[in-house]
């Protein structure tokens, strides 16, 4: 299934090693780099406050939610307090989308059946698998 | 002596670099908020919406396995937090990832479209950004139109360039830069028909095109970069490449089909699927 190895164990380990990886890359984007990140408004807000489009905007439904405006309320640190809801972001986003596209998932096959399937043999499978999604 | 003054250098130097353009306190990440379009056009971009993210609820079934969810979950994962990353564009402006030309090459489109949409959800609900009634243009927007132009000209791209790695860059590189102003070109559009505010549509297409054609070059480098770095890794789980890794999967499929099919002996087909470790290991790796 992949260029490395024959044997299944290997092959799932890299995954998941990737997987960490990834994830840990946008915990660092999120947690520790955003700080640096510019606070200039961005090309729509500017456009929207240039040109005036934004006269009627109204506040947010949620503006005093604990984690308005990407801080997290009673954190005074900023570099903390956007980190840390960058994290509870990630993790939200994670655990939400995660879960949302592990219900949609097409059931039935195996893992390691999976994608090799999905070039054009799983159809046959497919059917036989509940549909309770 | 000279080792410590050199390091020291370099942290004076970055920090000066990081001063002007971050204070540090807000990270500014505004996507359309409530009172820009009027409540008519937000219900009718919402329905627009909802059928969007239904279609592709649908179509997501056939690319998301038990590899391939949890990955578009890290995937949004990572657009969630790329989307903090505010760069400077022009003076006093800045821009951001949208993130679906990158969700789609990675994920697939209809995954990719759920991706974007699961971010901004999350992003109006938890951190005040993006108006709660301005939820279904912002999914217009940044979700459908940016999956639908950038994947839509990626495959084109891809379909024409020969089959290589730097080909999969560059197809991402010029399908996230078009697809930037796009989002922008239909913002416009929405806003002509339900802005709340009396501007002259032609400047504010004109602004809002020009400032994200600059942001589409951030956009572009981010995903080129992104996808050709999984590319490098892992060319099995970059969905919009799967073309390339094939003659690979078709010769390997091979060997495996070949033995049930073959001689009886070999038909040890659930060990041999699941390839434990301790099992017939070495019979498949000769072949």
């Amino acid at each position: 299934m992949t260029t490395k190895t024959t044997a299944g164990r290997p092959v799932k380990r890299s995954t998941k090693r990737f997987f960490a990886a990834f994830l840990l890359v946008s915990l660092v984007l999120a947690g520790i780099v955003s700080y640096y990140a510019s606070s200039s408004p961005d090309g729509l807000e500017k456009v929207a406050a240039d040109k005036g489009i934004d006269s009627k905007e109204k506040d947010h439904s949620l503006k005093d939610s604990p984690f308005s405006d990407y801080g997290v309320k009673g954190v005074d640190d900023s570099r903390l307090s956007g980190g840390l809801a960058g994290v509870v972001g990630v993790g939200a986003v994670l655990l939400v989308g995660g879960g949302l596209f592990w219900v949609v998932r097409r059931r039935g096959g195996t893992p390691e059946h999976g994608r090799d399937g999905a070039q054009g043999s799983a159809p046959a499978r497919e059917p036989a698998g509940s549909e309770d999604a | 002596m000279w080792q410590l003054r050199v390091p020291c250098n370099c942290h004076a130097y970055a920090l000066r670099l990081d001063l002007p353009h971050s204070t540090g306190r807000t990270v500014r990440d505004v996507h359309v908020p409530d009172g820009f379009i009027n409540a008519p056009v937000s219900v009718a971009a919402g329905a627009v919406a909802v059928a969007g993210v239904a279609v592709a609820l649908r179509g997501a079934r056939r690319e998301l396995d038990d590899r391939t969810a949890p990955l578009a979950g890290l995937t949004a994962a990572f657009v969630f937090a790329a989307q903090m990353l505010n760069f400077p564009v022009a003076s006093g402006t800045s821009g951001h990832l949208l993130g679906g030309t990158l969700a789609a090459i990675l994920v697939g489109p209809y995954t990719g479209v759920l991706c974007v949409s699961v971010v901004l959800l999350m992003q109006g609900l938890l951190f005040a950004d993006g108006g709660l009634t301005a939820l279904g243009v912002n999914i217009v927007n940044m979700a459908l139109v940016t999956v639908l132009v950038g994947y839509g000209l990626f495959r084109l791209l891809l379909r024409v360039l020969p089959k290589s790695p730097a080909s999969v860059a560059g197809a991402s590189f010029t399908a996230a830069v078009v697809s930037v102003p796009c989002s922008a070109a239909v913002f416009t559009l929405v806003y002509a028909v339900g802005g709340t505010t009396d501007v002259s549509v032609g400047k504010v297409a004109a602004a809002m095109i020009g400032v994200h054609v600059l942001i589409g070059i951030g956009e572009a480098l981010i995903t080129a970069v992104t996808v050709s770095s999984v590319l490098a890794v892992r060319p099995d789980l970059v969905y919009g490449a799967r073309d390339l890794v094939k003659p690979l999967e078709l010769r390997r499929t091979g060997t495996r089909d070949g033995a049930p099919g073959g001689t009886p002996d070999r038909a040890s087909g659930p060990a041999g699927d699941a390839r434990t470790p301790e099992g017939p290991e070495p019979s498949g790796a000769s072949a």
